[in-house]
């Protein structure tokens, strides 16, 4: 199958544009427009190299290791892949249910994960697009320049994301590369120092968070046309729900909806993904691409991450978030809202979700418990699924009676969005780029399209928010016209 | 009467037949090492513990203490040696601190943070070794072998096994078990055994620890290697 703008049908006469950001080890994505000679866009293909030989690289390996190891996927959101392999690694050791102090210092680690991440990516990575606009000054749009007109904007986004990150260091041991969770539970859990040190500031860090979601509804309401339509595109949606349909970003069942907001499947355990969800494998991408089984590829392909949580669940279990999500659905007017701009209102909406339910558990009394581990009955195959940062993201591992690895399947949250991304450049393209001389600004449109899905590609791009990245057009003789270089 | 040698300008009390290095670290001076261990006779490989005795470049733990030796051995040009000496150990193996079980419990990477070892400096090897995960209680990655012996010298001399053997010759030395099949199962290799306590690295782990000891309480991140050892 493939799509409209997916292929051209005479790619040797049409002009290649290739956006290649360079970035490190945890994926490297590049997209590629075919022009005509009236510069109309004949194709757009977004490419991920990615994750390319992990799963090979994990077998074989230990299964405690696993947890700690995984986490060389990504610099950005190393804890989610901590976390998705405990818990995969739990039902090897027999741990059906973890004490409640483990469950509860691994949800304070992931909600912590997410804060970091969401604020990293709402003020770092996007706040200059929004701020100031796709095509503003190249030499503004940066958190520089954000930090110079907005201070106190950027400063409480510094702030909220080293919260979160304070989270995980006392969770996990470190920042980054903590080892906190281990399969059938933790190895610490929170000193009453530790505990209080978090406390001083979270009622500061959730009445920030609130104040970030009303920025970003802000900028939807002053540019609707803008905001209700940019990188717009109707598909399917998944994540994890919890207990009574409400918002559990550590562990829940799978549910769908389709385009209109309608249950496509609903309470699907974790064990059966593969009976719902087939992926895809396209010559010109290292991504595969997912979709629902029972749909087919055609039409199956679905998107994921905050955009689709706040959308799928009945509920947010904690208050203040529930009163922003339900604004978020007035505003939407009854459907699913599909632009790629909404994704970071509903961002918000889950790091104002995250402060809250760090708020509760700091005061819940099991996180400075002693019972940290639980066994039971040695098991071959574990399932662990958690909503990252970016959405649903999949463990999948046996492990021999040996204790090695010997089969490892892994969809990350990216891999869900692949077909939405191309959707959603394609669509940009088609608008903006059409039979126009290609310039930065424009090209940033295509960047932004993709951004708004926190892909694991601009997870490189931590500091400055902007992507490294070098395009070139060559013509259909192949000789370079034309070439923009951007560093990081 | 005690007789004494010089070490970094300071007088070091010794016994007849002590290393230079058994002599130091009994008066609280640490030497870096990382084949010797005071239980095992000294195997003088990795060549971590070299100073200078008298102006000349000696293994202290196969060098015998004796009156009036001017050791020197916290110098800067020793240390930038032993640094080098650790950077090719690192890219011999397949050493991933982030990720391995051993760490913060590592002689290797101890002593590495305690030399001020930045960087590996020197391509990586990446060689292709096996994990051995055969025995039901003992895993053997043989990625982070670092040939010390520590384990051949403790299954000999102690448990009298001869469990393990170095192998080869050169850049092709390896570590073996003894088993025609070559798999750790088939030795009499036992827990209780004193050559499965002695590794430095993380190459002979009792399975199923894994990272149960959370970061800030193990070994080295309470004091550094300089203040641990024996
Ligand atoms: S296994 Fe450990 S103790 Fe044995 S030689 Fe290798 S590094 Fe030394
Ligand atoms: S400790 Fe002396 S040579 Fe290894």
């Amino acid at each position: 199958m493939t799509y409209h703008l997916e292929t051209a049908e005479h790619p040797e006469k049409l002009r290649r544009v290739a956006i290649d950001p360079v970035s490190r080890v945890e994926g490297h994505g590049k997209v590629t427009l075919l022009l005509d000679e009236d510069n109309k866009v004949r194709q757009v293909r977004l490419h991920i190299v990615e994750f390319r030989g992990f799963e090979k690289f994990i077998q074989g390996r230990p299964y405690w290791e696993v947890p700690v190891m995984v986490q060389r996927l990504c610099g950005i959101c190393p804890v989610s892949h901590h976390l998705a392999a405990s818990k995969a690694m739990d039902a090897i050791v027999g741990a059906k249910r973890l004490t409640p102090t483990a469950e509860k210092i691994r949800r304070l680690m992931h909600y912590g994960q997410i804060m970091q991440s969401h604020a990293l990516h709402f003020f770092h990575l996007c706040s200059p697009d929004l701020l100031f606009g796709f095509d503003s000054e190249v030499g503004q749009r940066n958190i520089v320049g954000v930090a110079a007109k907005h201070p106190e904007t950027a400063r409480r986004g510094v702030l909220i994301r080293k919260f979160g990150q304070e989270a995980i260091r006392l969770t996990a041991g470190k920042r980054i590369h903590g080892t906190g969770s281990i399969p059938g539970g933790v190895n610490k859990s929170l000193s009453v120092e530790e505990r209080d040190y978090l406390l001083k500031d979270i009622y500061q860090i959730v009445a920030w968070c609130r104040d970030a979601v009303h920025l970003a509804r802000e900028l939807h309401e002053t540019d609707p046309a803008l905001y209700n339509s940019f990188g717009i595109f109707r598909s399917h949606f998944m994540s994890l729900i919890g207990a009574d349909g409400q918002m559990d970003l550590y562990d829940g069942r799978l549910r769908a909806r389709d385009d209109s907001g309608a249950i496509h499947f609903d309470g699907v355990a974790q064990a059966d993904y593969e009976k719902y969800i087939q992926e895809e494998v396209k010559p010109w991408s290292y991504m595969k691409f997912p979709y629902f089984r029972a749909l087919g590829n055609e039409r199956g392909w679905y998107k994921v991450g905050p955009l689709a949580r706040v959308q799928n669940c009945d509920s947010i279990p904690t208050p203040l978030a529930d009163a922003e999500r339900r604004e978020f659905l007035d505003y939407a007017g009854g459907m699913p809202m599909h632009t790629a701009l909404g994704y970071h209102w509903t961002r918000m909406i889950e790091m104002l979700h995250a402060a809250e339910t760090i708020k509760d558990l700091l005061h819940d009394p099991d996180i400075l418990g002693g019972d940290l581990m639980t066994t039971g009955e040695r098991g071959f195959e574990g399932f662990g699924m958690i909503e990252a940062p970016r959405g649903t993201l999949i463990h999948h591992y046996r492990v021999d009676e040996n204790d090695l690895v010997s089969m490892c399947n892994l969809i990350v949250s990216t891999t869900h969005n692949n077909q939405a991304m191309n959707e959603a450049i394609r669509h940009v393209a088609r608008r903006y780029l059409h039979g126009r001389e290609i310039t930065e600004g424009l090209l940033n449109h295509i960047e932004v399209a993709i951004r708004a899905y926190d892909p694991c590609l601009s997870c490189a791009t931590h500091a400055l928010g902007k992507m490294p990245l070098a395009v070139e057009l060559v013509d259909a003789a192949g000789t370079l016209v034309h070439r923009l270089q951007r560093d990081a | 009467m005690s007789q004494t040698f010089t070490l970094d300008g300071e007088e070091i009390p010794f016994r007849d037949g002590q290393t230079i290095i058994q002599a130091a670290h009994d008066a609280g001076r640490w030497i870096p090492h990382l084949c010797y261990h005071p239980e095992f006779k000294p195997h003088g490989s990795c060549k971590l513990c070299t100073v200078t005795v008298n102006g000349r470049h000696m293994a202290s733990c196969t060098t015998q203490a004796a009156a009036g030796q001017t050791v020197e051995s916290d110098t800067e040009a020793l240390n930038g040696e032993r640094r080098t000496l650790l950077q090719m150990l690192f890219v011999e193996g397949n050493h991933f601190c982030p990720s391995c079980e051993k760490s913060g419990d590592c002689k290797l990477q101890a002593t590495a943070y305690e030399l001020g070892m930045m960087t590996p400096h020197f391509d990586h090897f990446y060689p292709s070794r096996p994990v051995d995960a055969s025995h039901p209680e003992v895993l053997l990655d043989f990625n982070r072998c670092i040939l010390c012996s520590l384990c051949v010298r403790a299954s000999r001399d102690v448990d009298g096994k001869c469990v393990f053997a170095l192998s080869g010759r050169g850049i092709g030395t390896k570590l073996v078990v003894n088993a025609a099949s070559g798999r750790l199962a088939d030795t009499d290799a036992a827990i209780g055994d004193k050559a499965l306590e002695v590794c430095p690295v993380g190459v002979i782990l009792k399975k199923r620890r894994g990272f149960a000891v959370p970061i800030g309480e193990r070994t080295y991140d309470k004091a550094p290697i300089s203040e641990t050892e024996e």
